[in-house]
Formats: structure tokens, C-alpha cells, sequence
């Protein structure tokens, strides 16, 4: 909502400075978005009267003026501009005036002197128009300062309005407010009833009245549709931002702006018979002023004749049926639309309208005959015309109703945490306008017919808040129980996870939830990825059911940036249709951990021989991520991974993500160079960590021995492993991997492993021939089942 | 004795000659090995008369102790020589770089959403998580936003395509953090329903939220903190309490300006905006808008099953992007979303 000042001041003027009555606008809820003033900052510009116009003796364009400014002598000022003629008022920069970028010295001008400048528009910064000198009214006073005659001190308010304020889309509305705010008086125009000259009149019908509950019309003979807008009403409306266009156009919108009830005038000539409002017949349609043709819905009420549509009712007038220049008699609109019968009419068109806007929002229903009386009022003043009787069609039943509300001062008095008694209270309302019955320290608060925000006791409470003011609320440091936060030691936070992670060398990465459907198809072989409706672009159309393109895709950033290097990870949601997920019906949602490493896998130095990222580098990573856990990896396919580098992670016997090389298609594709190395898994499993578990600690030495194996060289190291710890007796505290060979001294399809068996018992020190016997059982096991033998 | 004195300065000046070990043990035996001219000394003094012996063996002793220590201090000091030289072959070049991996770095919104729930954790506020796609009723309705109320057209909701390709209108991308306040609520009343009073709930609720938007202000996707504080005697003085509070600890700054003013969300009444202005910086004195709030609405206490003549509560949702973008005078927010390296590095 953008305003003027100055006409905001014509209602309510409290000794305030501009940017005071700003702040307390702000403070009250009705935010100032903007403010700046209505002209440039010049000072020394008169109004002037061109008295003579003659040619420069030597320049084709330029003309010599003789120019009266109010004072005794006229002034010679040399002028270019083509519409400088005798008789015409303008605007004149006087000698020592300062305009934006200028300053006007006393000066010859091809040999003739010039005591001054003739000014345009967008020479006194009030628009671009450079067309030619500024016109004034022909009544404008000989040398008065233009900055009086145009109101240029004045400001453009504009007010960033929530949407339960629409009593405040009217000046008259923001009048009010200010009034109760500072106790100024509201100095509403005065609306007398205009007599009905003629008797013509036409019928209203409600048919539709939950659309339309009260409708005022009235019919206005031999209007002058040529009448110019007064200046100062143009300059209001302009102000507020809309376009002057013609004065019967005009006049409907100052009243929208004065009082924030929006009109509407019809051209009488075209309309035949009685005025209905209902709702649409099948597949009837109407081009609207917008030159946009609707089929309204069927919940969308129309202004009709008895022959047909006319207007989309509050949302915008029909073309056929609108005045034009040539309009002689009008029929006026002033009607009450319900927010309900209006909310998303418009929008569902694709457009917005100031009535609209107003409608939906909640206009006052008590506000109708008074605005289409002062309409009425303007009209007659301006442009003639013998007006018939207000026709007003009323549905009281259909009215909205405005329950009075409890309010207890004690109530107000907890939920703000501040004292108040009920005198100040009562002050405070009766302040805003509300009528009330006190019931001793409670009080019944009617809404009036303008506030559609008052239902329940809270609201009243923040009206008491708002005028109390927010900053005379103490801020207090709560009181409450105390007790202490649970710590267990079970479970991390992901801030935590997140940490060691970053410790590893990855940094974190936020990606969009988001991706693109090629992205699902490659990296998860979603065929059925869930689909937004509305994507803000198609690249974005998926919701992701893996981390893994989001990091794919950041490495393509990255590498664009000419970072060779890049390991980063993301904490997040992937989202997949599942009918037996929750907690929302359908959809599983799990929170992922991903990271991605591509690259050496040190960065560059000295002291490290270079070497690529490879998937035991992030094997030893996801290992750490569950340590001390014991991981188990399986070999697995994944339609993001190498088939032969891609393991599922899996803990305790259930799977909790994968690891793996990046196929080597999609490095292709996306032209990654070098395979990266991701791994995705469960944010749940990571979470938990277990509590620690005593175990004796030996004080007897501890046998270690070294066992080569000598097996094939497709031989997976977890089932030998396993079956070694498994035959392993309790003695054996620990069989480990140490060595993988493979080459000279064994045959082509053979490979060493070597592990190291720590053998200790806690209660004695071991004897040699125990010891002999642990590994000659392992051994034997090992040919036994996996047809391995000792490395010789 | 002159002899016994030639022979320490001959011992001296032999083992200042040895310059390596074997040298001085060398010389060494000379003077005390089995043929040194020491011991031949003693050897010799059997042959001396009784009354001499006594008085040229403590002579003879006392040269052999003077050489003794001549040779310990020798051996310390060829020791020590030796240990210098080891040690300057050894020497390092320590300014040379350290090895191995360096430090990662978290998310600089990450480090403000820990800052954030460090911050209320100190007050006893727990953190909840809710999902991503959440249903209309948690986003809008039980948040006291019917259908066709205005407030609704204040989001640009994103929403699914159902199986059948029409949009699905049950369920959306959640557009702020407030549902997981239906859900924390129901759940704590769920929790407690046996009880004539219950607890107090405080909690916290981090997350991704949705908007269609997408400026260099705006990004589809953003982050927002919801905070909720039910009691029976939380009053919106406590609001301005906790939040400024709040806020001057998450600035570090004492005398960071705080302000409220009215505005409204249809899930508080009062509503208010919170503003703050630095009193220092680039953007000294200049009020921003950083977060809302308000007490939670009485609709909004019966959708999380609370009765609101008994309890009331406060909620606020503020945006860890722009907390974090005043935090560290980062001008961009899209800078968050890009995934650049040489961006987020910064935050280790």
C-alpha cells in the first residue's frame, strides 16, 4: 500500500516528523517498507507565466521569452522547448536555483542574455518526461514556489501491509490507526447523502447473496466524460502509485484509496434491465478490462444485466460493459463482496487486482452508501451530471457477523507478562474504536464492521500489545524448573558425526533435495523418482533418493574451478515412495550420510608419494566412521558403482550402505577423468555407538606368531577371516590381515595372505605346546576349507 | 716427583690428541693398560726401599687418579663430540610441511545450527527433527492456515506429482520448520496425557524447508530453526527474553539492538518481527528483519493438544542462512548452495 503524506496528514496530522510517523507505524504492525520524496531536492523554482514567446534571432530552435515571476519587471529567459507559448504557466528555475545536476547562472545564450531557466518534468526530477516545459494550472499563482504549488515536500509512503490489516488499505484506515496511536484527531472527509435529482434507477438482485451480501447502485445522468481529474486528486492517486486515466476512472479509485471501498462504473447505455449477482451458467463466458476472456468457475459470482455478464464480481469489470470517453450516463457500483466468495479468484487467474486484493482481504460491509455517496459527491463537483437514488440490495442473513469478544485483563495480563488494569485497557480499545461493555475487569468487545481480525481474546490481547507497545514489553529472562538435559553415551548427535567426518578431510556440502531425473536414473536407477509439480526449473524436477548426484554434481563444480582434489560429504534426506513408510503416509525419508573423494588421495606434497584415491582409502574412512564396530563389506552391484569395486556395508548382519568406485559409464558421461570413490550410508546406523565393554587385561606375555597362507587367487579374505576367528579358541585375542603377496616364489593364480594370531591368556602364562597347537588347528582348517598351505 | 709430573702433562696433551675413541683408548693404555707406564710404575715399586714406598705409591696413586679423571673428562668430551655431529647430520629442515591428511570443514551454516542448538540446549530446549515432505494438515491446517486463507499465498509451496500425475494435494514440501511444532507438541502431550500438569516442552527444531523462489536473496531451499516454549506461565515478556538473549549470545555482542514489532502469522497471536541493528560493522545502525514469532495461537494449542486457557507458549522462527550470512559478512547466498571448495574451505 503506497500513500502520500500529505494526504495521509489531511486526515490525521500528529506534531510528529516524517520519519517519527514512520516509526510509529512501523511499531504498530504496519511496517514502512519505504519512504521517499515526492520531488528531487531544488529550491528556488517559481511558478511563472510566459508572456511573450519570439524567435532567437540566431538560433532556429531556441526562443526568447519574456517571463512574469511575480515581481515588477519580467524576466528574458532563452527557451528550447517546442511547447513554449504565450500565455502558458510553467515551472522557472530563477537565477541561483540548484536543480539535479544543475545550477542556473545568469548567462548568455547564443549572444542574448537569460535570467533563468524554463523547467520540464524530468528537469525537476518529478518523472522522465522531457517532452517539454512542465504545464501548471492555469489558476497556479504567479510566483509561488513550485515546491508549495506541487506539494514536492510531501513523501511516497509505502507500507509492507500483513494481510489481516486490510482496514489499513485506505487512507482513511491508516488515519484511524495513527489516530489511536498518537490520540491526534481523525479528521474524516465529510460524506453528506446527494440528493437524487432524477428518479431513474435500477433494480438490484441478489441472487448469489453468500457472493454478494450488499449491493449499492445508482445511476448518474449526463456525466461530462471528457472532465479533466483535478490536479489535486491526480496527484493523490498518483501517489499511490496508480496511473491517472480518466477523471470517471479517477474518481473510483481515490474513493478505493480514501476509504478502501473499491467501486466500480458501469456505462449505463449498455446495460439492459435489472442488475443480478449469481453465479455463472455453465460454460458462460466474459472478457474481462484485462482483454483476458474467463470462464469463471462455478463458485465465481458475476455482476450481470438480464441479458448477460458484466463483471467478474470484485475482481475486475467486463470490457463491453466499462465507460469510456464517450460515456454520458453511469451506472455506480459499491458493493460488499465476503473474502471467502473472492479469496484465489484472482490468483487462479494468474492476475491480481486493487479490488481484489481488498475484497479478499475483508472490506468494511458498513462502508457501501457512504462510499457511493462521496463517489457521487466527487463526480457532480466535477463533471456534472443529475444522479439518481442509492439502490441498495442487502442480505442481512449473509452480513458477516461480528461476535462480541471476551476480554479478561488478567488474561492480557499473563500471556504479555506485564501488569495492566482494566482502566488502561478500556482506554486503550475505546482508543482503537471498538465498542465494548465492561464486566467488571472483563470486558465484551464487538468488533466494528472494518476489522475482520478480532474473533478471539488473543487477538483483542494483541491490540492491547500493539498499543502498549512492543518495546514497553520487558524483555525477562524466563523462570523456569530445572533439570538436567539426558547425556547418553550411546548415541551421537550428527554435529558430532559431522565433526569426525570434517577431521577425515571432508568437507561438508549442502546440495538441493532437488535433482535432476537423469541423476536419479544413473545413480540410483530410479525409474520412479517422487515428482514435484512445480519445479522451479526442470533440472530440479526430482526429489533425490540418493546423496550421491548431489556430490557427483558438486565435483563437476568443482572441477570446472580447476580443483583437482575434492572430497566433501552431505548430511541430508533422500525421499522414496513407500506405502508402509512414516511418519508422513507413503513416503520414506531416511537421513543419509555421503561422501565422495576423487583425486590424489593426499593432497600434493613432499613427503608422500602421489596416489590416487582409491576404494580401500575409503574403505579405511567408512571403517573409521563405525569404529570401534566391526564392519562387514559385501561384495555388491550398485547402479552407480563398479561392479567389481562396490561393496554394501553391512553392521551387525544388516546392510547400512555401500562404498565403491564410481562406474566407469558415468565417469565417462560426466566427464570426470578419474573415477571418484563414494560411499552412502544410514545417518541411524552411524548415530549409534556402543557403550564400552570391559575385558580383562592380561598380565602374562602374549604369543605372536605369524601364519602365510598360501591360497588361490580368487580367495576373498572375510569367509577365511571369519573361519579362523571362528575356530580360533578363546586364548586367541586377535587374528589380523598383515600382508597380501602376490609374484615371484608363487604360482600365477596364487596369493599369500599373512595374519598375525596374538595368543594370551589372563590366568597363566602360556605353554609352548598350547601354543603349536592353536596354529596347527587354524592351519588345518584353513587347507581344509579354502585349500590354502603354508607359504613355504 | 718430576717424572710423575711429565708424565701427566704427557697424558694430557696424548688424550687432547686422541680425537676419536679408539685414539683415546689407545693413549689410554700408555699410561694405565698393562704395559702403561703407570702401571710399570707400580710394578716397580716393590724394588724401592720400605721407608720410599709408602710415600712414592700414594705419588704414583694420586698421578694415576689425575690421569683417571683426565681420561673420564676426555671420554665425556669425545662422547659429547660425537653426539654433536650425530645430531647435526640428523638436523632437520623443520620449516618443511607436515605430513599426512589435513582438516575437512563443516557446512558454515552447520557451524551456526550447532552454535544455535548449543545456545538453547544451555536453557534446557531439546532438538527434534521432522520430514521434509510433510503432510498439508501439519504445514498449514493444524498451524491454524485453512484453505484460502490469505497466509497461504505469503508461501509459494512446492507440491508433489501424485502416481497417477496430477498433483497430489495432501502432501507438500514442508515450507517451514513449524510442523515439527504440531509434532513435537502431540507427541509430548501424547507422552504426558496421564498427568494433571504437564512438563514444560522446549524445543528446538533445525531443518530444510521449501519455498518457489530464487534470487540472490532467495533459494528454493533454505534452512530455518523453529523454537517452542510451552508452560503453564510463559508469557510473551519471556519471548523477548529468550530470543534477545539469544540473539546477543549467538552475535556476541552485548550491545546488539533487539526490537519487536507487530505482524502476523496465523499461527501466533500476538505476532511480532524481531529486528536487530549492530552497533558496529558495515551495517552499523541498520535495522534487519531476522526472524518472527509470537505466542502460539490458541487454534494451534488444540492442534498439539494442549488446552490454551491452561497453557500457553511461544514459538519463533528465525533463518540460520542470514544469521550466518550477517555472522560472517558473507554477501551471497548462494553461496551456501554452490558447493564450492575454495567457499567452504574457509570453515575449518
Amino acid at each position: 500500500m503506497q500513500f502520500s503524506e500529505s494526504w495521509l496528514r489531511s486526515l490525521c496530522n500528529p506534531s510528529l516528523s516524517s520519519e517519527e510517523l514512520c516509526h510509529v507505524l512501523t511499531m504498530a504492525g504496519l511496517e514502512v517498507e519505504e519512504r521517499r520524496p515526492a520531488g528531487a531536492d531544488f529550491s528556488n523554482v517559481v511558478v511563472a507565466e510566459v508572456l511573450s514567446v519570439e524567435k532567437h534571432p540566431d538560433a532556429d530552435k531556441l526562443k526568447l521569452c519574456s517571463v512574469n515571476v511575480g515581481e515588477a519587471a519580467p524576466l528574458q529567459i532563452v527557451c528550447g522547448a517546442p511547447n513554449v507559448a504565450a500565455g502558458m504557466k510553467v515551472p522557472c528555475a530563477r537565477v541561483g536555483a540548484r536543480l539535479p545536476g544543475i545550477e542556473i547562472k545568469k548567462a548568455k545564450v547564443r549572444g542574448i542574455e537569460s535570467s533563468g531557466m524554463l523547467c520540464s518534468a524530468r528537469e525537476l526530477g518529478l518523472s522522465d518526461d522531457h517532452g517539454g516545459l512542465l504545464p501548471l494550472a492555469a489558476d497556479a499563482v504567479v510566483g509561488e514556489d513550485i515546491r508549495r504549488h506541487l506539494d514536492l515536500d510531501d513523501h511516497l509512503i509505502t507500507l509492507k501491509l500483513t494481510p489481516n490489516r486490510a482496514d489499513c488499505l485506505s487512507l482513511l484506515g491508516i488515519a484511524r490507526e495513527l489516530s489511536a496511536l498518537t490520540g491526534a484527531p481523525l479528521l474524516a472527509p465529510e460524506v453528506k447523502p446527494v440528493a437524487a435529482v432524477v428518479a431513474d434507477t435500477r433494480q438490484v438482485v441478489l441472487d448469489a447473496p453468500a457472493s454478494c451480501s450488499r449491493y449499492c447502485g445508482r445511476i448518474i445522468r449526463g456525466v461530462n466524460a471528457r472532465a479533466a481529474t483535478p490536479e489535486w486528486m491526480k496527484r493523490r492517486i498518483e501517489r499511490s502509485g496508480i496511473r491517472s486515466i480518466s477523471f470517471l476512472v479517477d474518481v473510483t479509485n481515490y474513493v478505493m484509496l480514501e476509504l478502501g471501498q473499491p467501486l466500480h462504473a458501469f456505462d449505463d447505455a449498455e446495460l439492459s434491465g435489472a442488475i443480478h449477482v449469481r453465479l455463472p451458467k455453465p460454460g458462460e463466458q466474459l472478457l474481462l478490462l484485462n482483454e483476458q476472456t474467463v470462464t469463471p468457475s462455478a463458485d465465481t459470482a458475476l455482476i450481470a444485466d438480464d441479458a448477460k455478464p458484466l463483471a467478474m464480481a470484485g475482481v475486475m469489470g467486463g470490457e463491453h460493459s466499462g465507460i469510456n470517453d464517450s460515456t454520458r450516463d453511469l451506472f455506480l457500483e459499491s458493493a460488499f463482496f465476503p473474502p471467502v466468495a473472492i479469496a484465489g479468484k484472482a490468483r487462479a487467474l494468474g492476475f491480481s487486482s486493487d479490488a481484489s486484493h481488498r475484497y479478499e482481504r475483508g472490506v468494511d460491509f458498513e462502508l457501501q452508501r457512504k462510499a457511493i455517496e462521496r463517489a457521487t459527491q466527487l463526480i457532480v463537483e466535477t463533471c456534472g451530471g443529475q444522479p439518481g437514488p442509492v439502490v441498495e440490495a442487502v442480505s442481512t442473513a449473509h452480513l458477516p457477523a461480528r461476535k462480541p469478544v471476551r476480554l479478561r485483563t488478567a488474561r492480557a495480563a499473563r500471556v504479555l507478562g506485564i501488569s495492566l488494569d482494566a482502566e488502561r485497557i478500556e482506554g486503550m480499545l475505546k482508543g482503537l474504536g471498538l465498542a465494548l461493555e465492561r464486566q467488571g475487569d472483563d470486558f465484551l468487545v464487538t468488533p466494528p464492521s472494518f476489522r475482520f481480525d478480532i474473533e478471539i481474546e488473543e487477538d483483542l490481547i494483541e491490540e492491547i500489545a500493539r498499543i502498549h507497545g512492543y518495546d514497553n514489553v520487558p524483555s525477562r529472562a524466563p523462570v523456569a524448573l530445572m533439570s538436567m538435559m539426558p547425556a547418553t553415551e550411546t548415541s551421537r548427535g550428527p554435529m558430532a558425526l559431522r565433526r569426525v567426518v570434517a577431521e577425515r578431510d571432508y568437507h561438508e556440502v549442502v546440495t538441493y533435495s532437488f535433482v535432476e531425473v537423469a541423476w536419479e536414473a544413473d545413480f540410483a536407477a530410479n525409474v520412479a523418482p517422487v515428482v514435484l509439480a512445480n519445479p522451479i526449473a526442470s533440472q530440479m524436477g526430482v526429489m533425490r533418493s540418493s546423496l550421491i548426484g548431489g556430490l557427483v554434481g558438486t565435483l563437476i563444480a568443482n572441477r570446472k574451478r580447476q580443483m583437482e582434489r575434492v572430497r566433501i560429504f552431505e548430511l541430508g534426506r533422500c525421499f522414496q515412495r513407500d506405502a508402509a513408510a512414516g511418519p508422513v503416509t507413503g513416503f520414506a525419508q531416511p537421513l543419509r550420510l555421503a561422501g565422495l573423494a576423487a583425486g590424489s588421495a593426499l593432497p600434493e606434497q613432499w613427503g608422500a608419494p602421489a596416489s590416487r584415491v582409491d576404494f580401500y582409502d575409503i574403505k579405511g574412512d567408512v571403517e573409521a566412521l563405525f569404529a570401534p564396530r566391526r564392519l562387514e563389506f559385501i561384495k555388491a552391484g550398485h547402479p552407480a558403482l563398479h561392479p567389481g569395486r562396490c561393496a554394501t556395508v553391512s553392521l551387525d548382519g544388516r546392510p547400512v550402505g555401500i562404498v565403491g568406485e564410481l562406474h566407469p559409464r558415468w565417469v565417462q558421461k560426466y566427464e570426470l577423468g578419474a573415477a571418484p570413490v563414494v560411499f552412502e550410508l544410514e545417518l541411524a546406523a552411524l548415530l549409534a555407538t556402543p557403550f564400552p565393554e570391559y575385558a580383562e587385561v592380561s598380565r602374562f606375555p602374549a604369543v605372536i606368531r605369524d601364519l602365510a597362507l598360501v591360497v588361490p587367487q580368487a580367495q576373498t579374505l572375510a569367509p577365511l577371516l571369519a573361519a579362523l576367528r571362528a575356530a580360533a579358541p578363546a586364548i586367541v585375542r586377535d587374528v589380523a590381515l598383515f600382508d597380501v603377496y602376490q609374484g615371484k616364489g608363487l604360482a600365477e593364480n596364487e596369493k599369500s595372505l599373512a595374519f598375525r594370531i596374538v595368543i594370551q591368556d589372563t590366568q597363566r602364562t602360556l605353554e609352548d605346546a598350547e601354543v603349536e597347537a592353536v596354529i596347527a588347528n587354524l592351519l588345518a582348517v584353513a587347507s581344509r576349507d579354502f585349500d590354502a598351505s603354508l607359504r613355504g | 716427583m718430576d717424572n710423575l709430573d711429565q708424565l701427566v702433562a704427557s697424558a694430557t696433551s696424548d688424550f687432547a690428541a686422541a680425537t676419536e675413541p679408539a685414539k683415546l683408548e689407545d693413549a689410554k693404555a700408555r699410561y694405565l693398560g698393562k704395559e702403561g707406564s703407570l702401571t710399570a710404575l707400580l710394578k716397580g715399586l716393590g724394588k724401592l726401599p720400605a721407608e720410599e714406598r709408602k710415600s712414592a705409591g700414594a705419588a704414583i696413586n694420586i698421578a694415576k687418579e689425575r690421569i683417571e679423571s683426565l681420561l673420564t673428562t676426555r671420554r665425556e668430551a669425545l662422547k659429547s663430540a660425537q653426539l654433536e655431529a650425530q645430531l647435526a647430520t640428523e638436523a632437520l629442515d623443520v620449516t618443511l610441511p607436515g605430513r599426512g591428511l589435513p582438516r575437512g570443514s563443516l557446512h558454515p551454516v552447520t557451524i551456526s545450527l550447532d552454535r544455535i542448538e548449543q545456545l538453547f540446549r544451555s536453557i534446557g530446549f531439546e532438538v527434534a527433527d521432522g520430514p521434509e515432505i510433510e503432510t498439508d494438515w501439519h504445514n498449514f491446517t493444524a498451524l491454524n492456515t485453512p484453505e484460502n486463507h490469505p497466509a497461504r499465498s505469503m508461501h509459494d509451496t512446492f507440491y508433489l506429482q501424485g502416481e497417477d500425475g496430477k498433483v497430489q494435494d495432501d502432501v507438500l514440501l514442508r515450507t517451514h520448520t513449524s510442523p515439527v511444532q504440531i509434532r513435537s507438541m502431540l507427541a509430548h502431550t501424547e507422552r504426558y496425557k496421564h498427568l494433571e500438569t504437564m512438563p514444560e516442552l522446549r524445543v528446538i527444531c533445525p531443518g530444510r524447508v521449501y519455498r518457489v523462489d530464487s534470487d540472490a536473496t532467495h533459494s528454493p531451499m533454505f534452512h530455518q530453526v523453529e523454537g517452542l516454549w510451552v508452560g503453564e506461565s510463559v508469557s510473551f515478556a519471556d519471548l523477548k527474553g529468550v530470543v534477545a538473549d539469544f540473539l546477543r549470545r549467538f552475535f556476541e555482542s552485548d550491545d546488539l539492538k533487539v526490537r519487536f514489532r507487530p505482524s502476523f502469522f496465523p499461527f501466533t497471536e500476538p505476532s511480532a518481527e524481531i529486528d536487530v541493528a549492530f552497533m558496529g560493522g558495515e551495517l552499523e545502525g541498520r535495522w534487519l528483519e531476522i526472524a518472527g514469532c509470537g505466542m502460539v495461537h490458541p487454534n494451534v494449542m488444540r492442534s498439539g493438544g494442549f488446552d490454551p486457557e491452561k497453557y500457553t507458549g511461544f514459538a519463533f522462527g528465525m533463518g540460520p542462512d542470514r544469521l550466518t550470512m550477517l555472522r560472517y559478512s558473507i554477501p551471497d547466498l548462494r553461496l551456501f548452495f554452490e558447493g564450492d571448495l575454495r567457499f567452504l574451505a574457509q570453515f575449518n
